[in-house]
């Protein structure tokens, strides 16, 4: 590769943003404090607009630095808020007592699912080899590892937490890979993206006051 | 007339109506509304019938949007499902009496529902098909919860949770498409289109488009009922309001179902028709399979009904797994018989549980003797989902039992109608107990109830127009002929 030293910093930059990405989704397997998860969940919002806002400076495309601007604002920060504002005061209810898989082994079965997520996205890699689709095992690891939150915890909070690590899984997927689908499409799923956690916010506060605290604890009213 | 009125007429008029619930509330006077609305989204259907037939597709927005026949097809049948919801709207909200302002939400969360539907059968751009399922998923969660109760309120958000993330994998899948279409030389307007993506399939990275498109069926097939992403569904629909279960179970799940359907026609040119064959058979028999067996020892009517409409998805991905015109005429045609009579079953069933305040199959005994217009009409719908002649569900299930074995499939097939056997079995006892047998002592009526309101005639109105339509689909499809087979070759070659 012909890469000079700007070069070689673009992609140090970029290793760096979706390293400090992939920490948060494993960290918010990790940690069992819900504000805990949601502050990783800020950080890893960050990183993403950071993996984005070097990609927009490495293309010269201010277009993509505004976008990387907008992603900021949005999951380094609204959806954060709203997220913390849909837990409840008391701290019984800020903790995710008992997760289906405990945590060792919850942190094993991320390890594995990066393996089976460098498996998977091979073909993608060979299709464009270049510093930003290199990242791409990396965002589709944080997309399992989201799914994985979400099937395997009960609380209905740490259930939208994994739903957010997904869909940043995702969008990391879609910047690296294609430098963002085109704009509309990607401004429709921001704000759809927002008014799913705004739905769950409001459907969280009106269980909460129908039923009390501990009714939030566990989805199990339902089933056959 | 131009194409972008005829593209957009359906999706403003449900929005002019929502918009018209929000500035006048739901009263007698203004139910009438989404009524209309639903009428001139049928109108503008045949008239774009007439146009697509001697113009091929029409296009609007520089092709966001975008009408083939199968769109036509699917636009007929969400304004069909929307007239009658909109129509057994105001004896069901009369019924069970909810205070004045969640009324007015359920006219406007109605109305965007149906919007939103029509939005994706028109879609001409995989990125606003996306958006218009997942803004199906964001009006409907306060429709299910609608009711306030402990369990509505947990059935609303499962459905969210799992929907959402089901169609971020969809999205997943969008994008690598995407990605695939841009390496192919596709333009980023072009490389979304979902016409032009059909005509360069043959160019697209086999690897990539192979997972993409596996993504895309997951999350799309999870919105119509398949498994493995179908906890959701008999909670959704079990909790929602009647004519809400009704738009959700006939004509959102097949909605879903069409998107599947387009994404076979890229896979099919890209990868050839075994892999998504594969695929679609494998869901479809595990969706039979978990429909079927939690059909048998079910307890609530309402759920019975939400598991038949997971067998009947389960046969129409069998259908589409044979591929060729005639299989998917059959699954079109389900879909449509489907839809019609769920709905009736649906409707009727929000009457039972308004008489009965439960949705207990075991609550509900000698129903016959003492309503016979309502538990005669929601027999007839269950005798029509069973697929018995002359509603078209039969014809259907024929026409998909008959290209599957014609496409090789027979061990697939036999084991489909197989488990098809088990659901008709448990749904036939289920009802019996329901309808058949003596009456019982009064009825005790729940508190809050207002007591059975009378099942006149003019209530019953929408079932029987509603029945009387899939009786005439099985007999012929008539004028619809040549625009359903028109919109079958457009995803199973002939």
């Amino acid at each position: 590769m012909s890469d000079n030293v700007y070069g070689s910093g673009y992609v140090q930059a970029i290793d760096l943003a979706a390293g400090v990405f992939l920490l948060c989704a494993v960290g918010a397997l990790w940690r069992r404090q819900l504000t805990a998860m949601i502050r990783l969940f800020a950080v890893q919002g960050l990183a993403l607009a950071a993996l984005v806002a070097v990609l927009g400076a490495h293309q010269r495309s201010p277009e993509l630095i505004a976008v990387a601007v907008g992603l900021a604002a949005l999951r380094a920060g609204v959806l954060p808020y709203l997220a913390w504002r849909s837990l409840g005061d008391s701290p019984a209810e800020q903790r995710e007592t008992r997760p289906v898989v405990n945590i060792a082994t919850s942190l094993l079965a991320a390890a594995g699912l990066g393996l089976l997520a460098y498996a998977v996205t091979r073909p993608l890699v060979e299709l464009a080899p270049s510093a930003a689709t290199r990242v791409l095992p990396v965002a589709v690891t944080v997309v399992l590892i989201g799914f994985f939150v979400l099937v395997t915890r009960r609380r209905a909070l740490s259930q939208l937490v994994g739903l957010l690590l997904l869909d940043n899984g995702i969008t990391a997927t879609a910047f690296v890979a294609t430098a963002g689908v085109p704009l509309v499409v990607e401004l429709g799923v921001s704000f759809d993206l927002l008014l799913v956690v705004l739905v769950l916010q409001v459907l969280a506060a009106r269980l909460r006051s129908t039923f009390g605290t501990t009714d939030l604890d566990e989805l199990r009213e339902l089933h056959d | 007339m131009p194409a972008i009125v005829l593209l957009l007429a359906p999706i403003v008029a449900p929005l002019l109506a929502a918009g018209g619930y929000a500035a006048a509330g739901w009263r007698r006077s203004t139910a009438a509304a989404g009524v209309a609305a639903a009428v001139l989204l049928l109108v503008d259907a045949v008239a774009l019938t007439g146009s697509v037939a001697r113009h091929g597709p029409v296009r609007a927005l520089a092709g966001l949007l975008r009408a083939d026949a199968l769109s036509v097809w699917m636009l007929l049948i969400v304004g069909t499902v929307a007239l009658l919801a909109c129509w057994a709207s105001p004896a069901y909200l009369a019924a069970g009496a909810p205070h004045r302002r969640r009324r007015r939400w359920y006219g406007i969360l109605l109305q965007l529902f149906v919007a939103a539907m029509a939005t994706a059968v028109l879609a001409g751009n995989l990125g606003v098909l996306w958006i218009a399922v997942e803004a199906t998923t964001i009006v409907t969660a306060f429709l299910v919860g609608h009711d306030r109760t402990r369990t509505a309120l947990e059935a609303a958000w499962k459905y969210v949770v799992i929907c959402s993330a089901a169609i971020a994998l969809a999205f997943l899948g969008i994008v690598l498409l995407y990605y695939a279409a841009r390496h192919a030389g596709m333009s980023g307007e072009a490389a979304l289109d979902w016409s032009a993506l059909t005509g360069h399939a043959h160019e697209l990275d086999p690897g990539v488009t192979r997972i993409a498109v596996g993504l895309a069926v997951l999350g799309f097939g999870a919105k119509a009922g398949l498994v493995p992403l179908h906890a959701w569904l008999p909670d959704a629909h079990s909790q929602a309001p009647a004519p809400i279960s009704a738009l959700m179970s006939g004509v959102l799940l097949s909605v879903a179902f069409s998107a599947v359907l387009r994404f076979k026609v890229i896979a099919d040119a890209a990868l050839g028709p075994a892999y998504l064959r594969t695929l679609l058979l494998v869901l479809a028999l595990a969706t039979l399979a978990v429909a079927a067996v939690l059909l048998l020892g079910q307890r609530d009517y309402k759920r019975m009904l939400a598991y038949s409409s997971m067998e009947h998805m389960g046969l129409m991905a069998v259908g589409a797994a044979a591929g060729g015109q005639l299989a998917i005429a059959a699954v079109l045609l389900h879909i449509a018989g489907h839809g019609l009579a769920k709905t009736v079953a649906f409707l009727g069933s929000g009457h039972i549980l308004h008489r009965h305040a439960s949705s207990e199959i075991g609550a509900v005994r000698g129903l016959l003797s003492r309503a016979p217009l309502l538990a005669g009409l929601f027999g007839l719908a269950l005798l029509a989902l069973l697929g018995l002649p002359p509603a078209s569900v039969f014809a259907s299930e024929l026409g998909i039992a008959r290209a599957g074995f014609a496409a090789g499939l027979g061990w697939a097939v036999s084991t489909a109608f197989g488990l098809t056997l088990l659901a008709f079995v448990a749904l036939s006892v289920h009802t019996g107990r329901m309808l058949l047998g003596p009456a019982p002592g009064p009825v005790a009526i729940g508190a809050g109830f207002s007591g059975p309101a009378a099942f006149t005639v003019s209530t019953a109105a929408p079932l029987i127009a509603g029945l009387l339509a899939v009786a005439a689909l099985g007999i012929t499809t008539g004028p619809l002929t040549g625009l359903l087979s028109a919109a079958a070759s457009i995803i199973g070659a002939p």
